[in-house]
């Protein structure tokens, strides 16, 4: 009975996005197609456990979905309900040709991501819809109440329906202003998993996988985009290294202090085969670049070893394509590696991120290294007074005592 | 296919632009406007006076009570709009594009109701 219920969670994580993605292109409507998946789920459960799982489980319940629907449709029998019986009985199984892509599941992922939604909805449509999380897995993740996020999403679903956003993926012409927002949505996923905003751990590794598996179906769905590689790229470099980045105690274990025996070595691989696979296109964009900074870290086997003047290299052209102050502030690390704390900490000095933690902490360290251990201590409070994670604030509250003698 | 609404919001209170700039906003929104009614997604539009010509007129114990002046005491008012039929929301955002870079204004995109069948 366990084995049958475990099958069902597996398949339901896996096969949501694809089950939900067909169905909403055979009913032409979101929330229709929800239903008649979470229906056919149902129905998993009940007869999974017994009959055993069948040998197609994302074909049974695509199936079943559709069983469903044309049932619910029959029962409710108005104008609307037989109209959509009639799109499900006469639809053909295979989509048809869209531009050069044709799986179901881009065109759900271009649709949750569309810029006429905002942000927090399309982060929430695409984990919901796409990855199959639950409601309240997705308000835990986010921090917000449940309720609240339900109501995200009924909004969110009303607007496609109500204002005509289109269930496509873009054209060829139009992808250039639409791609970013996707790949927007799968980097917010991954970064709200590796640096918990607020709370207890430091990683949220379901939130972590979830945009590792959304990453490599965007990239599987469009392998001739060097961008969406580079972001797989890059979130297989960071995901290497979950298992390094807290000690035995649970504390913050940063980059040049961790044991790379630790990182998974098979993502590491994989991570820098695409990396230089992408980088080959001689189209590098922020993502593909932000992996290559990643690719040249793990090619290290100790922090000693990093090629610096490889890694400021990386950022002067991040820089260049993305200005700003966040990415200054990386490049600026790597310059007190190669030229010494005082390079780098000219640089830092001149930024504007006084509200930023990690501009703090970066100070704290160069201040430190540059010995100015009075204002390395000042600049960890700072960074104290801005950060809400507990083991980044046990970190820096370590650091500040080791840099500044007992306070 | 669908019809929008396609409001153009305008800040009453700004300084009226030099002729010369008015004279070019007009002759790209009559482009604009030959443009969409080729395309045949015309259905409507048009230019208001400014909200100080407006009146509203609302239900008070079975009567009405009529006041002078726009309804939000807001700077930002309608100042015109388009109703078009498009084939979905990227469609229509299309057209509101080009709209707002016409008349240089933000312009809001709503879908009406009730679709049109045709």
């Amino acid at each position: 009975m366990e084995d049958g219920h475990a099958a069902v969670a597996a398949v339901f994580r896996a096969e949501h996005g694809r089950a939900v993605a067909t169905l909403a292109r055979l009913l032409g409507d979101l929330g229709l197609a929800e239903e008649a998946v979470q229906d056919a789920f149902v129905v998993a459960l009940e007869r999974w456990p017994v009959d055993g799982t069948p040998p197609s489980p994302g074909g049974w319940i695509v199936t079943t979905a559709r069983r469903r629907a044309i049932d619910r449709f029959r029962r409710e029998s108005t104008r609307q309900a037989r109209h959509a019986e009639a799109l499900l009985l006469h639809a053909p199984d295979e989509p048809e040709e869209v531009g050069a892509v044709r799986d179901d599941r881009l065109r759900l992922l271009f649709t949750c991501c569309h810029p006429a939604l905002a942000v927090p909805a399309r982060v929430a449509l695409t984990l919901r819809l796409l990855g199959g999380l639950e409601t309240d897995e997705i308000a835990r993740a986010f921090l917000v109440p449940e309720a609240t996020l339900a109501q995200r999403l009924v909004r969110a679903k009303k607007k496609i329906r109500d204002a005509g956003i289109p269930y496509r993926v873009p054209s060829e012409a139009e992808l250039p202003d639409r791609l970013p927002a996707v790949l927007a949505v799968v980097y917010l996923v991954f970064n709200e998993g590796y640096s918990a905003g607020t709370g207890e751990a430091l990683v949220r590794t379901d939130l972590c996988e979830e945009a590792v598996r959304l990453a490599r179906v965007l990239a599987e769905l469009m392998p001739d985009e060097p961008e969406v590689v580079g972001l797989l790229a890059l979130l297989l470099l960071l995901h290497s290294r979950r298992a390094a980045r807290t000690d035995a105690g649970g504390r913050l274990v940063l980059l040049p202090d961790q044991d790379r025996s630790r990182w998974d070595a098979a993502l590491v691989a994989e991570g820098q085969a695409l990396v230089r696979a992408c980088l080959r296109r001689g189209a590098p964009g922020p993502y593909q670049l932000q992996a290559a900074v990643n690719a040249v870290h793990s090619d290290a086997a100790t922090a000693a070893e990093t090629d610096w003047r490889q890694v400021v290299a990386l950022y002067d052209h991040l820089l260049a394509l993305q200005p700003g102050p966040v990415v200054a502030l990386n490049r600026a690390v790597a310059v007190a590696e190669v030229d010494g704390p005082a390079a780098g900490l000219a640089l830092v000095d001149e930024l504007d991120l006084g509200a930023y933690a990690p501009f703090h902490v970066t100070r704290a360290e160069l201040l430190h290294r540059a010995g100015r251990p009075g204002e390395a201590v000042e600049a960890f409070d700072a960074a104290l007074g801005l950060t809400t994670n507990e083991v980044e604030r046990e970190h820096l509250r370590r650091r500040r005592s080791e840099v500044g003698g007992p306070a | 296919m669908k019809q929008y609404l396609l409001s153009v919001i305008h800040a009453w209170d700004a300084p009226v632009p030099p002729e010369e700039e008015m004279l070019a906003a007009f002759a790209r929104v009559d482009a604009y406007n030959t443009e969409l009614q080729e395309a045949g997604a015309w259905v409507f539009a048009g230019g208001l006076h400014p909200p100080t010509s407006a009146t509203v007129v609302r239900p008070q114990g079975g009567d009405v009570l009529v006041t002078d002046g726009p309804f939000a005491e807001t700077k930002e008012q309608l100042g015109g709009f388009w109703v078009i039929k498009a084939e979905d929301l990227d469609a229509a955002l299309g057209w509101a594009k080009k709209g707002a870079l016409a008349c240089d204004g933000a312009v809001e995109v709503r879908p009406f109701q009730d679709e049109a069948e045709d």
